[in-house]
C-alpha cells in the first residue's frame, strides 16, 4: 500500500510539472506538443549531470545541479518551438511532432556516442545513475520520500500565484485569449509567448528528470519517455488549463500509472490474473475516456495555435 | 527574365524547391553531427548513408538491396498517404503509427493464428486499421477530442494490444513472431514475377506497385472528385463547409477511417512479405508512422510528391544501417529525418522569401510595397 502511494505521488509529480509547463505555453497562445521531447532532453541533461557529478557531493548540491541541467536542456530545446512558432509562423503541431521524434533520436545518438567513446564495445543507449539517485530520496519507514514531490508542490503553488495574481501571469493569459487586444494595450505578444514557451521548457525538462529517476537507476534513451508528455497534455486538458484542477487530475492519472508498477503487491489484483500489459494500457485508456468527457466544453485559450502576426491586427 | 521569374513563382516549383532546401539543410546538419562525433570518418559516413544499396560492389547485389529498400518504402508510403490524406481535411493523423501497429497485429494474427490466405489477411488489416482510425474520428467529430492526443493514446493502446494478441504465435526461443513463410505460405503476398527483376529478392511483391497505385488513386480522388473537394473544403474552413451543406462530422469520421485503412494496409504490405517479424516485447511504437509524417511534408502534401519523398526517407533510413556501428549510431538517419520534419515547418517562410524576391530586380520602391504585402498574408 505504501508503495502504491509512493509511486502515485511521484508519477503525479511528473505529470503535474509537465502539465503546468503545457499550461503556461498554451495560456501564452502556443500549443506545445513537443513536451514529450522536452522531457526526453531534460532527462538527458539530468542523467548526464548524475553521470559526471561525483556521488559524494552533498544531496542538496546534487539535487540542485541535476535539476539545473535538466531545466537548462529543457529550455534550450523548447527554444526550437519558440523560434519556429513565434517568429516563422510554423505549424505548431508539425513542429511539436518533429521535436518529439528528434529528441529520442538525438538523445540516443548522444548517449551512444558517449558510451562508445568510453568503451568501444558498449553500444547501448543507457545511462546508469545508481549512486546519484540516492540523493533524491529519504526513507521514512517503508515510505521512500522523493524531494521532487516537494518541488512539484512548490511549482504548483508558484504557478497558481504567477498565473492569477501577478501582472506577468495575467498578461500572459491575455496573449493566449486575444493577442490583438493585448498588443493594443502595449503588451509585447512575442515576448510573452517566448516566456510561455520557455517556462514550459523549464517545467517539462524538470519533469523529464523526475520521470526517469522515479523508480529505476538506469535509463535506456531509445525508449524516450513512453508517451508521458502526452499523458501530461491529457492531464492539462482534464484540468481545464487551471493549475489546481491540473493537480487533482495528475493525482488520478498518477494512481493508474502507479498501479501498473505495483499491482503484483496486491493479493486480490494478482489473483485476477490480468496480464501486465492490461495494466500498462490503463493510463492511456483512462485518458481517452476522460478526454471524451471533458473536451466538448473545453476551456482552452481561444487564440492557442494561431501564429500571431503584428501586421494583421 | 520575366519568364524565369514566373517559373520560380509557380506553386509546384516553389514546393519542390522548399523540399530540396529542407533535405539539403537536414543532410548538412546531419553531416555536422557526424563531424562532432568523429571528424575523421564523417565524410565517408555521410557518403555511405547516401549510397545505401550502392555500397555493394556488384550489380545483382545492388539490385537485391534496392529491392529491400523498396520493400520498406511501400509501408512508409502508405503511412505517409494516410497522413497526407487526413491533413488535406485539416486533421493531423499522428495516430497513423497506431493504425499501422494494429494493422500489423491483424495481418499477423490472420496469417499465423487463423491461417488465412493473404487476401483475407490484407482485408483484416484494412478493416482493423479503419476501425482504429474511426475511433479517433468519432471522438473528434462528436466529442471534440483533439485528434493528436487521442491518436497518441491509441498508438500505445494498440501497441500493448498487439503485443498481447500475438504472444501465442511467437517463437519459443525469441520474442519474435513465427515466420509467415514457414507457418502459412498462402499468407505471403504474391510476387507476380517482380522478384526476378531484383535478383530474385523474395520480399519484392505486388505491395510496391500497389502502394504507388494507391498514391495515384488518392491524387485523383482529392483533385478530381466531389468527395475530395468536400474534404479539402472541410479542411480549409469547417464552418463554411457546414454552411455549404457538407456534413462535416461524417466527413471527419470517413477521412480518418480511410486514413486508418491506408496505414493498416501499409503494415500488411510489410509483414505479409515475411521481410520482418513482430517483436511481442517491444516497448515503443514503430517509427514507420512517424517517418510517414516526414514523407508527407517533404512530399509537399501531394500524393505524387509523397512517392518520391517516401523513397528518399527510406533510402537514408536503410543507408543508416551501413554506418560503422563502432563509430556512429545508426539512429543518425532518424535524427536527420526529424531535422527534415522540423525544417518542413519553415516551408511557409521559404515560400514567402521566394515570393518577395522578384521585385528586387525592378525598382527599390516596388520592392518595399511588395515585401509588406508578402508579409501580411
Amino acid at each position: 500500500m505504501t508503495l502504491l502511494i509512493q509511486y502515485t505521488l511521484i508519477f503525479a509529480s511528473v505529470l503535474l510539472l509537465v502539465a503546468l509547463g503545457g499550461c503556461f505555453s498554451e495560456h501564452s497562445g502556443v500549443i506545445n506538443l513537443g513536451l514529450e521531447g522536452i522531457m526526453v532532453l531534460g532527462a538527458l541533461g539530468g542523467a548526464l549531470a548524475m553521470k559526471y557529478v561525483p556521488s559524494s557531493v552533498p544531496a542538496v548540491v546534487m539535487i540542485f545541479v541535476v535539476s539545473l541541467c535538466a531545466i537548462l536542456m529543457g529550455m534550450l530545446y523548447s527554444a526550437l518551438l519558440g523560434v519556429a512558432a513565434i517568429h516563422f509562423k510554423a505549424d505548431q503541431t508539425l513542429i511539436g511532432t518533429a521535436m518529439n521524434i528528434m529528441s529520442t533520436a538525438a538523445a540516443t545518438v548522444i548517449v551512444k556516442a558517449i558510451n562508445v567513446a568510453e568503451n568501444p564495445d558498449n553500444i547501448s543507449s543507457a545511462i546508469t545513475y545508481t549512486g546519484a539517485r540516492a540523493a533524491f530520496t529519504v526513507r521514512l519507514g517503508n515510505f521512500e520520500f522523493n524531494w521532487f514531490i516537494l518541488i512539484a508542490v512548490c511549482a504548483l503553488i508558484i504557478s497558481n500565484i504567477v498565473l492569477y495574481y501577478t501582472r506577468f501571469g495575467l498578461r500572459l493569459m491575455a496573449c493566449g485569449e486575444n493577442p490583438q487586444a493585448a498588443d493594443s494595450v502595449g503588451i509585447n505578444v512575442y515576448k510573452m509567448r517566448w516566456a510561455g514557451v520557455l517556462i514550459s521548457g523549464l517545467l517539462g525538462g524538470l519533469g523529464g528528470i523526475v520521470y526517469i529517476t522515479a523508480g529505476v537507476s538506469e535509463w535506456k534513451f531509445e525508449v524516450g519517455v513512453a508517451g508521458f508528455g502526452f499523458l501530461a497534455l491529457a492531464v492539462m486538458i482534464f484540468g481545464q488549463w487551471k493549475p489546481k484542477r491540473i493537480a487533482l487530475a495528475a493525482l488520478l492519472f498518477g494512481f493508474f500509472r502507479a498501479l501498473s508498477n505495483v499491482y503484483t503487491g496486491f493479493p486480490f489484483l494478482a489473483a485476477l490474473n490480468i496480464p501486465s500489459t492490461v495494466y500498462n494500457m490503463f493510463p492511456y485508456i483512462i485518458s481517452l475516456i476522460v478526454l471524451a468527457f471533458t473536451s466538448r466544453n473545453s476551456a482552452a485559450p481561444k487564440a492557442e495555435g494561431i501564429p500571431y502576426d503584428k501586421g494583421s491586427r | 527574365m520575366n519568364g524565369k521569374d514566373s517559373f520560380f513563382r509557380r506553386p509546384g516549383v516553389q514546393t519542390f524547391l522548399s523540399s530540396i532546401i529542407c533535405v539539403v539543410f537536414g543532410l548538412l546538419l546531419g553531416y555536422i553531427i557526424l563531424l562532432l562525433i568523429n571528424a575523421k570518418g564523417a565524410s565517408a559516413g555521410i557518403v555511405t548513408l547516401l549510397k545505401n544499396y550502392m555500397n555493394y560492389p556488384t550489380r545483382p547485389a545492388q539490385m537485391k538491396y534496392l529491392g529491400n529498400t523498396l520493400v520498406k518504402m511501400a509501408p512508409l508510403l502508405m503511412c505517409a498517404l494516410s497522413i497526407c490524406f487526413c491533413y488535406k481535411a485539416g486533421l493531423f493523423n499522428i495516430g497513423a503509427a497506431g493504425q499501422y501497429v494494429v494493422g500489423a497485429g491483424a495481418c499477423l494474427y490472420g496469417a499465423l493464428s487463423l491461417k488465412l490466405p493473404w487476401i483475407a489477411c490484407l482485408l483484416f488489416s484494412i478493416v482493423i486499421g479503419a476501425l482504429w482510425g474511426m475511433i479517433v474520428g468519432a471522438l473528434k467529430a462528436y466529442l471534440n477530442v483533439n485528434e493528436v492526443i487521442s491518436g497518441i493514446m491509441l498508438n500505445w493502446i494498440g501497441l500493448y494490444l498487439v503485443n498481447m494478441s500475438l504472444a501465442p504465435v511467437k517463437e519459443l526461443a525469441s520474442p519474435y513472431t513465427q515466420k509467415v513463410a514457414a507457418v502459412n505460405k498462402a499468407a505471403l503476398l504474391p510476387s507476380m514475377g517482380l522478384s526476378s527483376l531484383f535478383s530474385k529478392n523474395q520480399y519484392v511483391t505486388i505491395a510496391i506497385p500497389l502502394s504507388i497505385l494507391t498514391a495515384i488513386v488518392l491524387w485523383v480522388v482529392l483533385n478530381k472528385t466531389a468527395f475530395g473537394y468536400e474534404l479539402k473544403a472541410t479542411g480549409y474552413n469547417k464552418e463554411a463547409s457546414r454552411y455549404a451543406g457538407m456534413r462535416e462530422k461524417r466527413n471527419i469520421i470517413i477521412t480518418l477511417m480511410i486514413g486508418g485503412a491506408l496505414a493498416g494496409t501499409g503494415a500488411a504490405f510489410l509483414y505479409l512479405t515475411g521481410f520482418e517479424e513482430w517483436s511481442v516485447t517491444q516497448s515503443s511504437v514503430p517509427g514507420m508512422g512517424f517517418n510517414g509524417i516526414a514523407a508527407t511534408f517533404l512530399g509537399g502534401l501531394s500524393p505524387i510528391g509523397t512517392i518520391f519523398a517516401s523513397y528518399f526517407i527510406q533510402h537514408i533510413t536503410s543507408g543508416g544501417a551501413y554506418l560503422d556501428k563502432a563509430i556512429y549510431p545508426s539512429q543518425i538517419s532518424d535524427l536527420i529525418i526529424a531535422l527534415i520534419i522540423y525544417l518542413c515547418g519553415f516551408v511557409l517562410f521559404f515560400k514567402t522569401v521566394m515570393n518577395s524576391r522578384r521585385p528586387a530586380k525592378v525598382t527599390s520602391n516596388a520592392n518595399d510595397t511588395e515585401k509588406k504585402g508578402g508579409k501580411a498574408q
